[in-house]
């Protein structure tokens, strides 16, 4: 029964959402999914945060290994709930715009959360390198492809590519890597995205079957 | 100058490492990422920058938004997080620039909660400083952020007052006078989504540009941006892609209107590590390989 | 080659005669000539019919206009609005310069309505004949989605058809996929290396079919992970998600005849900010060093951070995400990496049940209508471009149409 009726659920929110993508007036049902999913979302926040404090809270006690980190945690959401739903220091009180200029949480978000976001994006960088530096090896024919593609688009998004080939006459502008790189994300590349477009679409298709059927219940822990 | 010390030690180092890799030796991952952080760092000090050409998919956004009449009505959507922010505020910035440039009316929006701040950012240091003429709710309104991603788009696509009774700051839209002949989105000129993840440009195209028949155009962390190209030119008239685009967007903003020349054009500024970093990752995809062939050759694996 | 040189002429041609298109004036570029007056110009032809494939509410309203644009005083067309049940009238909209439609959206469908167009010219209006009457109405079905129906049905029925096969016991042949193949070793080596697994069903919500994906290959990991006594650990950064793992999980442990080794913790929210979530994962995976890595879902930029620190940790790593643009960056880190539909098909393989094997046999056929239509594209195309020939070119419409929806 615990699974029978959020199979139930499923298969008949599933089947209403197709059909009404058909029916001119029954397409706000889409909109009100969207919203009711909104609704819940919202509400399991509580679980999440409440899990987050219950799991650091007891590593606190318990002075478990690394348990300093567990009290940045806490205070760390702790601060910026509490700036965020009271709008502490917020020009316009209450009413006024979290992102209001010189409210605390503003300034958190802009000097603390933002610099440490954009650090742990900055990786990026190094990563490429490293996992470039290990894949893209002439192991065989169609590695050395990729190969000369990765090169071919990693000088095009520079400006060294320009400064290497704009003495390529205009006629044979095809040739100069800018123009390779775009034409290699144009064609070869998009070919190939859209293959794959392709049979995911067809995949998410079988597999939401599989799921409106109820064919598909290891979801919901099992017995397939 | 700086050009030379960058290329000497950068150079210099690599040679080494090749002449180690020739030896038989294997790179460490961490040597990998010392020279990464020692190029961007160089180039960053030297203050390294190239020119920047518009390529046409950028050049297309840049024209729509030039050729549109003054006063058409232009959606901006800061769908991004303070971790992408580097990269795709500065298309933001220069979007901001070129519209109020061009007296078109700007709608804010976003549909990430991470994006109302950042549009807060962009209104005190570009929007304010640069256009002190611009009126709130004449010229430029901030609808802020609403929860629900896509589906978001599915309401404001047939009415915006569903889903935005008021605007960031609490005024109701009918007290604006830019909502005054605006019901949707289909009501718009043209829609604009900045961001790289989801909901991002992909969601825009199909849930608002394509099916309301409005003029849509992105700009997109480069990771994301190979996803969007299948839709360009038709759902997409032009994207930015990465530093790169909003680079080559700021060149021709700059072409086109000296009087930027002067602000804060970071994209163009960040297009010289960028440039260094590739040269170095290009490079070290050169070791590697003499490292396999070195070791194949030994008959060992790598 | 005299057949390719045709092809590149006929290209040089459409481009050229496309350029001269381009370079036409069109109506919004009039150049406003003086020289008429509007005592010249015969009337606006007005008709208005109810807008198709809508819910109601809505009626459009087209004019043409006989010179009017052309004049210099003039302002714009003003749609004026007529309830013939009630006698009311009132303007509902004044058009821009070039616009020569309108879809009014604020009337009944319980009333009748006739429509007029005004010029507005130095300040009259210069009226039309009222168009004829026209009340709005909704369709039970939107027309222009017709083909997206028949090749919905086509392919939904194939799914149907090879499950309804294999449950009669057809035998039905699937390709070996390695990184599923991996599973069992993956999990193995943990547990003789007394190493926890780590478990990322992606960085989306519950809302996106690739996290149900991911945690129905959670399913048969948990089991496995059940019976060999192995430790997982799940950070999520969605609650819904939370809630839902660990139904997955209790349950294969359940399943294993082990409900006493589960515990609530082994899946743990972590925060809803992207690169937050991505900090956690890394940390957790220098500190614990877990033997193998899944990650499974859909994610973004953070698929490389995230497989390149368990590469750098020597664990084994199996992805899978349908996310195309992360797809380089996994085969690049991970051991093994499920593409695209294999992240759909990956429960129906591992359960090996005939019902769910069945559906994956159904969606090829999708693949067959997309190969056969690519094809028969790009040759009537080539073909209606180079030799200009009709039924290559209405075979080529006829697709445009079976795929377009507006």
């Amino acid at each position: 029964m615990k699974r029978q009726i959020p199979m139930l659920i499923l298969s008949a929110v599933g089947t209403l959402l197709v059909v009404s993508v058909f029916i001119p007036s029954a397409r706000h049902w889409q909109e009100d999914a969207s919203l009711y999913f909104d609704i819940i979302a919202v509400f399991a926040f509580f679980l999440g945060g409440g899990n987050l404090i219950r799991v650091h809270a007891e590593k606190v006690s318990r002075k478990s290994a690394g348990w300093i980190y567990s009290v940045v945690t806490l205070l760390g959401f702790g601060i910026m709930l509490v700036t965020g739903l009271f709008k502490i220091g917020n020009p316009n009180g209450i009413a006024g715009d979290i992102s209001q200029a010189g409210s605390y949480f503003q300034l958190l978000f802009q000097y603390v959360m933002s610099p440490l976001n954009s650090t742990m994006y900055a990786l990026l960088a190094f990563y490429v390198a490293s996992a470039s530096y290990r894949a893209f090896r002439a192991k065989n024919t169609e590695a050395t492809i990729l190969l000369v593609a990765a090169f071919v688009i990693l000088l095009g998004r520079t400006a060294l590519g320009v400064l290497l080939t704009n003495w390529i006459p205009a006629q044979f502008s095809v040739l100069q890597v800018p123009n390779l790189a775009i034409w290699i994300m144009n064609a070869p590349n998009l070919a190939g995205q859209r293959a794959i477009m392709i049979g995911i679409s067809l995949g998410v298709i079988s597999m939401s079957l599989r799921l409106l059927l109820g064919i598909e219940r290891s979801y919901l822990g099992g017995d397939n | 100058m700086g050009l030379i010390i960058s290329a000497v030690v950068i150079g210099g180092g690599l040679l080494w490492m090749l002449y180690l890799s020739i030896k038989g030796q294997d790179v460490d991952r961490r040597i990998v990422y010392v020279f990464v952080g020692a190029t961007v760092a160089l180039a960053i000090i030297f203050r390294l920058e190239f020119g920047e050409v518009a390529t046409p998919i950028v050049k297309s956004v840049f024209d729509k938004i030039e050729n549109l009449p003054a006063g058409s009505k232009i959606v901006l959507s800061y769908d991004f997080d303070p971790a992408m922010a580097p990269e795709v505020n500065p298309m933001a910035n220069a979007f901001i620039r070129h519209i109020l440039e061009k007296k078109h009316r700007l709608y804010f929006m976003s549909l990430w909660a991470t994006g109302q701040s950042l549009l807060s950012v962009s209104l005190n240091d570009v929007l304010k400083p640069e256009f002190p003429d611009a009126k709130y709710g004449v010229d430029y309104c901030n609808l802020g952020y609403k929860a629900g991603n896509e589906g978001v788009l599915n309401v404001v696509i047939t009415n915006f007052r569903k889903m935005f009774p008021s605007d960031a700051n609490g005024n109701s839209l009918d007290s604006l006078p830019m909502f005054k002949d605006v019901e949707s989105l289909k009501d718009m000129d043209l829609l604009i989504s900045v961001g790289g993840g989801k909901p991002g440009v992909k969601e825009w195209i199909l849930f608002a540009g394509d099916p309301g028949k409005v003029a849509m155009a992105g700009g997109s962390a480069a990771v994301s941006a190979p996803l969007l190209y299948p839709y360009w030119p038709r759902q997409l008239i032009g994207l930015l892609g990465g530093t790169k685009g909003a680079a080559e967007y700021e060149a021709e903003l700059i072409k086109t209107y000296p009087r930027f020349k002067d602000k804060s054009m970071p994209a163009l500024r960040m297009m010289g590590p960028q440039t260094m970093a590739h040269v170095v990752i290009i490079a070290f995809i050169v070791i590697g390989n003499v490292a396999y062939f070195r070791s194949r050759k030994k008959g060992g694996q790598l | 080659m005299l057949a390719l040189l045709r092809i590149a002429k006929s290209i040089v041609f459409i481009s050229s005669l496309l350029f001269v298109i381009s370079i036409l004036p069109t109506h919004s570029v009039y150049s406003r000539d003086t020289s008429p007056s509007s005592s010249d110009l015969g009337p606006i032809t007005v008709r208005a019919f109810d807008t198709d494939n809508d819910a109601g509410g809505s009626i459009t309203v087209e004019w043409d206009d006989p010179g009017y644009e052309r004049l210099s005083g003039f302002a714009g067309f003003l749609v004026w609005r007529t309830n013939t049940l009630t006698g009311t009238s009132d303007s509902v909209e004044v058009t821009p310069f070039g616009t020569r439609t309108y879809d009014d959206r604020s009337v009944s469908d319980d009333s009748t309505y006739s429509y007029s167009v005004a010029a507005l010219v130095n300040g009259e209006r210069l009226m039309s004949t009222p168009s004829m009457q026209v009340r709005s109405s909704k369709q039970w079905f939107d027309g222009r989605l017709t083909w997206v129906l028949i090749l919905g049905l086509i392919i939904c029925g194939a799914v149907i058809y090879f499950i309804e096969s294999a449950k009669r016991g057809t035998k039905l042949f699937l390709r070996r996929i390695a990184g599923l193949e991996a599973i069992d070793e993956a999990v193995g080596r943990a547990t003789e290396m007394g190493r926890p697994i780590l478990f990322v069903a992606g960085i989306q919500d519950m809302d996106d079919v690739q996290t149900i994906a991911g945690l129905t290959i959670l399913g048969s990991i948990a089991r496995t992970v059940a019976e060999y006594d192995t430790k997982i650990n799940m950070p999520v950064r969605a609650s819904l998600v939370m809630t839902a793992a660990r139904e997955t999980i209790k349950h294969a442990y359940v399943t294993a005849g082990r409900p006493d080794a589960y515990n609530d913790d082994m899946v743990h929210y972590v925060t809803d900010e992207q690169f937050g979530f991505v900090a956690a994962v890394d940390g957790i995976m220098v500190r614990e060093r877990p033997a193998a890595c899944f990650f499974l879902g859909a994610f973004f930029a953070e698929s490389l951070i995230m497989a390149e620190t368990g590469n750098s940790i020597g664990a084994i790593q199996v992805a899978g995400t349908a996310m195309p643009a992360q797809l380089p960056f996994f085969v690049a880190a991970c051991d093994y990496t499920l593409i695209g539909e294999e992240l759909f098909a990956a429960s129906a393989y591992l359960s090996g049940e005939p019902r769910q094997l069945g559906s994956l046999k159904g969606a090829d056929v999708g693949k067959a209508i997309a190969m056969i239509v690519i094809l028969v594209g790009v040759i009537a195309t080539t073909i209606a471009s180079a030799w200009n020939s009709e039924s290559m070119l209405w075979i080529e419409n006829l697709l445009r149409q079976m795929f377009s929806t507006g």
